[in-house]
């Protein structure tokens, strides 16, 4: 079990690398920005798999998180705090070297937080608002879950569009680099960002988060907790009866699968050097769901592969202005032909189902 | 002091008085069963007792502790564990991944320790795994650890369940309706299984339809009618009882 587990990720390791060496050998590169960006967003769905296809807890408002993670990313590291220089808490953020300078093009100086404290700060916020949401909306369920997760969805979109802190409908532009190495001697400085030259460069970094959150999960999901998760998806009084503190696992999940989207948010965010409020928006949170959906519901990989196969089709343009038309069909489909995933699809026999005259049998509650 | 002590509960549904003011108690290693017909409050009594339903009012007093307040997994972790009358098992698991999701509040690996895969999970995952086998075994159904556990036979599922719950090393067996759709031989294993749970000095409390298996192995015997006690005693004295004999067994 251990075994096939370590030999899925060290074939997506492998995979990760020859996509990488095909692209330079065929000169298409270029594709490379794409793939970055579809790793980020597979990181928000990794996350909200578990959430869903393990603890069995439904959430239309994770562009939410991946928004409180990316915008604040953006607006810390782009705001000048010299206005503030003074206060006393400025004063020891720069003293603690948690502040960057920078210049104007008058050559004036400006202060501006650092990516690595504006990043944990972002996290910790998304991870914030996740416990003292979840605490009273998880005690939902079923669509009274997904119409509270979608209340909290817009609520977050509507801030980001309203706020002027938050660039209201422009989003924040010219967020700068996110330097996660440098100065150590024989590497070179390795940041996010969407230079043009560090593009090979942000492809491992994206990979890299996407293989360890992966992996990160899959052995979650082998452990005890992840029995305990599935068990309360199973049947959430049993579990409970079984000594499982089923509130608290939810909201665990709820928020480890918010910190994963708002990571995404905070790296994707760097690597595109700005956010808009599209990335907040509900059509984004459905996407999310739609993908879990197609990989299978309790399918990290599954949900991996839909996560980035779709994404990057939808990033290269492929489905034109009906991209959000298309996520939307992706959903009504597999709810009806494979509610377990395309990888389990039995199209003659839901065909059947579908189009004959009883409609008992079509996917009656949220789980079998 | 009882290990478990029931002291005047009630527990009214709108109108419908569903338990009431019934008392009773379980001594340490006795084997209790409690009857009645239909709608007699039977099962009403024991979600009551295992914290899923609260009391309207009275008592229910476990290892000296009042439960008054408790939510089941509280409860469940000061050593009662349950089965249901129509079986719940963990759909989507396997029989031995469900058996030793019962292990959980034996064991302690949380979030970060799952995640990071710590060595030191490693010896109490395979703790685990071998408790739960070795429940398997002795409820022999060793041989469907591996089947998706829904998929087993009605009998295999109880058993199942009964291996789960006593995989929380429990000091009281809840068991509801263990017998319903066991045939006459499953029914007789089943109650040379409880036996055998006792000997394991495990205190079980059922609730049953069944009066052979009931006759059989319990030490005492609480009878329910209309939500009311109205007989309790050993078998034998129960089956003399004419209020008994009357409201029940003179049905069959």
């Amino acid at each position: 079990m251990n075994t096939k587990k370590n030999i899925g990720v060290l074939g997506l390791l492998g995979l990760v690398i020859m996509i990488q060496l095909l692209t330079h050998w065929t000169g298409t590169q270029y594709y490379l920005t794409q793939l970055t960006m579809s790793a980020y967003y597979s990181l928000v769905i990794l996350g909200l798999c578990v959430l869903m296809g393990y603890a069995g807890q439904i959430s239309l408002g994770h562009a939410g998180f991946f928004a409180i993670g990316g915008y604040l990313a953006a607006a810390l590291t782009t705001h000048d705090l010299t206005p503030y220089s003074n206060t006393l808490i400025i004063q020891v953020l720069n003293r603690c070297g948690l502040l960057i300078q920078g210049q104007d093009i008058y050559g004036d100086v400006l202060l501006y937080f650092n990516p690595w404290v504006s990043c944990i700060l972002a996290i910790s916020a998304a991870a914030l608002t996740a416990l003292v949401t979840g605490i009273p909306v998880l005690k939902l369920k079923g669509h009274y879950l997904a119409m509270a997760t979608l209340g909290f969805g817009t609520i977050i979109y509507r801030i980001v569009l309203a706020s002027a802190f938050f660039g209201e409908a422009d989003g924040i532009s010219d967020v700068p680099p996110f330097t996660l190495v440098s100065g150590i001697p024989g590497l070179p400085v390795i940041e996010v960002s969407g230079d043009f030259s560090g593009r090979v460069q942000n492809y491992y970094i994206a990979w890299s988060m996407v293989i360890a959150g992966t992996l990160l999960l899959l052995n979650l999901i082998d452990s005890r907790v992840g029995r305990a998760l599935r068990s309360i998806h199973g049947s959430e009084e049993t579990a409970d009866a079984m000594g499982i503190n089923t509130a608290r696992y939810k909201l665990k999940t709820f928020i480890l699968s918010a910190i994963f989207a708002a990571a995404a948010g905070v790296f994707l965010t760097h690597f595109n050097g700005g956010i808009g409020p599209s990335e907040a928006g509900i059509m984004k949170s459905v996407r999310y769901v739609a993908i879990v959906a197609v990989g299978g519901m309790a399918n990290i990989w599954g949900a991996l592969t839909m996560g980035v196969l779709l994404n990057f089709l939808s990033l290269r343009g492929i489905f034109g202005t009906y991209d959000d038309a298309v996520f939307g069909l992706i959903l009504i489909l597999i709810m009806l032909f494979a509610p377990e995933g395309i990888l389990s699809i039995r199209i003659r026999q839901r065909l059947r189902n579908a189009f004959s005259s009883s409609t008992s049998e079509i996917r009656g509650g949220e789980s079998s | 002091m009882a290990l478990l002590e029931i002291h005047r509960l009630n527990k009214k549904f709108g109108g419908l008085h569903a338990v009431n003011n019934v008392s009773l108690t379980v001594k340490k290693g006795m084997i209790k069963a409690v009857i009645g017909p239909n709608g007699a409050g039977k099962t009403t009594l024991f979600n009551l007792i295992a914290g899923n339903l609260s009391p309207s009012s009275g008592s229910v007093v476990f290892r000296n502790h009042e439960l008054q307040g408790l939510k089941p997994y509280q409860v469940a972790r000061m050593g009662m564990s349950r089965t249901f009358q129509n079986i719940k098992l963990f759909s989507g698991m396997t029989a031995l991944e469900n058996v030793m999701a019962g292990r959980h509040v034996r064991s302690r690996a949380g979030f970060l320790a799952g995640m990071f895969n710590l060595p030191h999970t490693w010896r109490e995952e395979a703790g685990i795994r071998q408790k739960s086998m070795d429940l398997m075994k002795l409820l022999e159904i060793e041989e469907f650890a591996h089947k998706e556990s829904t998929s087993l036979a009605f009998g295999q599922q109880r058993a199942v369940e009964m291996a789960r719950a006593l995989n929380t090393e429990p000091e009281l067996l809840l068991l509801d309706e263990p017998a319903a759709g066991l045939n006459m031989k499953e029914t007789a294993e089943l109650g040379r299984l409880i036996t055998k749970i006792r000997e394991m000095g495990i205190t079980i409390l059922l609730v049953e339809h069944d009066m052979s298996l009931v006759m059989d192995i319990s030490d005492e015997i609480t009878v329910l009618s209309f939500g009311h006690k109205i007989a309790e005693g050993k078998p034998a004295a129960i089956q003399q009882n004419p209020e008994v004999i009357k409201i029940y067994l003179g049905e069959n």
